[in-house]
């Protein structure tokens, strides 16, 4: 290997006998998918986010502190006496029977009507992503996805190598005409659609709510072109002013692919998801899912049956959603009376997010590291677009933190964000980041 | 083999580098135990010094990235409990962290520094950022490599080819620290050279050379194994080797560091060695460079550190 030709007759030893090493004896071995796992200094900056001294608005873990830790004890005691040996033991591929049953009463405060046999239950919704990428997605194939999506499911779809077109959101989520517009210019260049993956409910990052009346022009749209919809759907029940909004799934049982999970309204450590689909597709489904993880734990299962059973967990999502309107209402304040001029964000009525956008030529993501700093934490815009747009923006969570400690992070960011105003400032336009997208189209309630 | 007691291993912190100390410290931490000795580790937090009272190691290795782990701040920590630990004194963390001022020390001691100017953020916004930026490309030319003046890992660092990209290069820099340094680029093999003291004096470890796939050791380039190659030792000529493990070795007595430090260079078409970074805390993850030093020196980890401990406790003794 000669690396430095002009130079190796003068400096470099000919007769050295070192050989290189990538510190990966595997280097080479590894599938073109894999090529995008890699570190970067985002990721490391989240470290910091972890220690107590930083205001982590980064995070969307679920706040499950107001569970009732003695009866969720009480239940997995009896569980465990009554029917550990079941709990412990293989289970079905498609999922507990009892529980597909269960899910399916749930999914009716959606407007939804599915039979237990088109449920399967899934390790997380996460798991009911991958398995739906799977057996729909091959390389090249074009996924169409809010801009923004959420970062998981853009992962996912990265991992199969397939091709995401995002489509522009407002106050009101997706915009029909947008969608329009895509379907014709993906089929215009003779690319397969191969499904529409949304998030009509409080959307994450974006935290906005598709209206009864898009959800049906969507429904329509996808209808003519023949597209399948994906929608995903785990802050349902967490909605501050109404009750649940009528699914897409309601209206239509054969376009629609519905992914539901536990996560927010119970709790994420039992993995437990679940997908509702056609009997073709869910056939497909079982038969991924079996060759993933034979089955879905059979214990967790058997526990979240238990709970629903033998507690009110209707009452319980009525604390949980409390709980999040406190802290959505303490972040909203906050960025009201605190934010600089030229900042915006939205206002969701549900869920766990704001996603706000900054003042014209900053750079969430460049802004990091002095946020870190500063001790408080989000999420750059970047990491919800599959394009490299959004890096004006981040998401902000309000799920974790105490009130008191989102006002005190909302304080720490507006202080960040008129520091680097005054950085910008001093460069001038010049100064504006090279990545894309700083401009890119988002909703924006403010 | 001397009982060092029971060793503490302080990783983490609040840097921007506490992802890198955690696993600096984690590989510390089971190299030791692998050769017997009593380890425990933890997060340099608001309970260490309660736990001092509670739980008093013996000897600590801090494992400290970024600012807190080389600015000397834990160093002082330790003096003032009376700890002893490996690692350079406060005053020589101090100075070395401080990249300007290191640069001053070193091209004071005969060593090469390539040209460079240095720059608060204050600066710009004081006296206006366009005739600056046209003052540092006229006087250093281009390409350029920008840098927080306090900092590693390459967090905030940019090479900067054109002109029109050096203003964001600056604010990308700053948001990392106030103070920026623009170093004039020297084109050449990246060189990595490894310096320990168990007892018996300085001695210079066999060179790292960096080739980056990239082009660039960046962040990325740094911590995700596989997108860079390693020589070790470097393919230089046996009288370069000589020269920059002499310049490595000059380094570490300049800037008065102790038992271990790390001497990042660049070694242009010339054969002259450029310094860029010296390092008081060397990164100990998976795919750093001193470990990949001591490995090719037929040390093992665990029994390197293990000397390294030992040194610290005499000097207590």
């Amino acid at each position: 290997m000669d690396q430095y030709p002009d130079t190796s007759r003068r400096i470099t030893d000919a007769a050295a006998t070192s050989t290189g090493d990538r510190l990966d004896a595997y280097v080479d071995r590894y599938a073109t998918r894999t090529h995008g796992m890699t570190a970067s200094e985002v990721r490391s900056l989240f470290s910091v986010a972890s220690r107590p001294e930083v205001v982590s608005l980064a995070g969307g873990m679920p706040n499950i502190s107001g569970l009732p830790m003695d009866v969720v004890g009480s239940l997995l005691t009896e569980l465990v006496d009554k029917r550990g040996l079941t709990a412990m033991q293989y289970g079905s591929g498609q999922g507990d029977a009892l529980l597909r049953e269960q899910i399916c009463e749930i999914m009716q405060t959606a407007g939804i009507h599915g039979h237990p046999d088109d449920v399967t239950v899934t390790v997380g919704s996460q798991q009911a992503l991958d398995l739906v990428t799977r057996i729909f997605i091959d390389p090249g194939d074009v996924i169409l996805a809010e801009a923004p999506s959420y970062v998981g499911a853009l992962s996912t779809f990265r991992s199969y190598q397939a091709d995401v077109v995002h489509i522009e959101m407002d106050d009101d989520g997706l915009v029909p005409d947008r969608l329009r517009e895509a379907i014709q210019s993906v089929t215009d260049s003779g690319r397969r659609i191969k499904f529409l993956y949304t998030i009509p409910n409080y959307h994450n990052p974006a935290g906005v709510t598709l209206p009864p009346e898009r959800r049906t022009e969507i429904l329509e749209i996808c209808q003519q072109a023949d597209v399948l919809i994906i929608e995903d759907d785990p802050y349902g029940l967490l909605g501050f002013d109404t009750d649940c909004p009528r699914a897409l799934r309601a209206d239509d049982d054969e376009r629609v692919i519905y992914l539901g999970s536990f996560s927010k309204t119970f709790a994420p450590g039992f993995r437990v998801g679940w997908t509702l689909a056609p009997h073709a597709v869910r056939e497909k489904l079982v038969l991924a899912a079996e060759s993933s993880v034979l089955c879905p734990p059979a214990f967790s299962q058997m526990a979240v049956s238990q709970y629903l059973v033998g507690h009110d967990w209707r009452g319980q999502v009525k604390a949980f959603r409390e709980m999040y309107r406190e802290r959505r209402d303490a972040m909203l304040e906050a960025l009201d009376d605190l934010m600089p001029e030229g900042t915006h964000w939205t206002r969701p009525t549900g869920g766990f997010y704001v996603w706000l956008t900054l003042p014209s030529g900053l750079d969430a993501k460049a802004m990091l590291p002095r946020a870190v700093t500063n001790r408080v934490a989000y999420v750059p815009g970047t990491a919800f677009y599959a394009d490299g747009f959004g890096s004006r923006s981040m998401r902000l969570s309000y799920c974790y933190p105490t009130p008191e400690r989102i006002r005190e992070g909302i304080r720490r960011l507006a202080q960040v964000v008129e520091q680097e105003m005054e950085l910008r400032a001093a460069f001038g336009a010049s100064a504006t980041s090279q990545r894309p997208g700083l401009d890119a189209p988002a909703p924006n309630q403010s | 083999m001397t009982d060092l007691g029971r060793v503490l291993v302080l990783a983490g912190g609040l840097s921007h580098e506490r992802d890198v100390s955690l696993r600096s410290g984690r590989r510390v931490a089971e190299a030791l135990r692998d050769v017997g000795v009593d380890v425990f580790e933890r997060d340099a937090d608001s309970e260490l010094l309660s736990t001092f009272d509670t739980d008093r190691p013996a000897v600590v290795f801090p494992l400290l990235h970024g600012a807190q782990g080389e600015d000397g701040a834990i160093q002082e920590v330790l003096a003032l409990t009376g700890l002893p630990y490996v690692g350079s004194p406060p005053a020589s963390c101090r100075q070395t962290f401080d990249k300007p001022m290191a640069r001053g020390l070193l091209e004071r001691a005969g060593l090469n520094t390539a040209p460079a100017a240095v720059l608060p953020q204050s600066t710009f916004r004081e006296l206006g950022a366009t005739p600056l930026l046209e003052a540092i490309v006229t006087r250093l030319g281009l390409p350029l490599v920008v840098k927080p003046a306090r900092g590693g890992s390459a967090l905030g660092t940019s090479v900067v080819r054109k002109e029109e990209d050096l203003p964001s290069a600056m604010v990308e820099c700053f948001a990392y620290g106030h103070v920026a340094l623009v170093e004039q680029m020297i084109d050449g093999i990246e060189i990595a050279v490894s310096v320990i003291d168990t007892g018996d004096g300085p001695d210079a470890l066999p060179a790292v050379e960096i080739v980056a796939e990239s082009g660039t050791y960046d962040y990325h380039a740094r911590y995700t194994a596989g997108t860079t190659e390693f020589f070790v030792p470097a393919r230089l000529t046996p009288e370069l080797t000589e020269q920059i493990k002499r310049s490595a070795i000059t380094a570490h007595r300049t800037l008065g560091l102790r038992d271990l430090s790390r001497t990042d260079m660049i070694v242009d078409s010339a054969g002259t060695p450029w310094l860029l970074d010296v390092n008081v805390a060397p990164g100990m993850t998976e795919t750093s460079l001193l470990p990949q030093s001591v490995r090719a020196a037929g040390i093992g980890l665990g029994d390197l550190a293990r000397d390294l401990l030992g040194v610290a406790l005499s000097r207590a003794a």
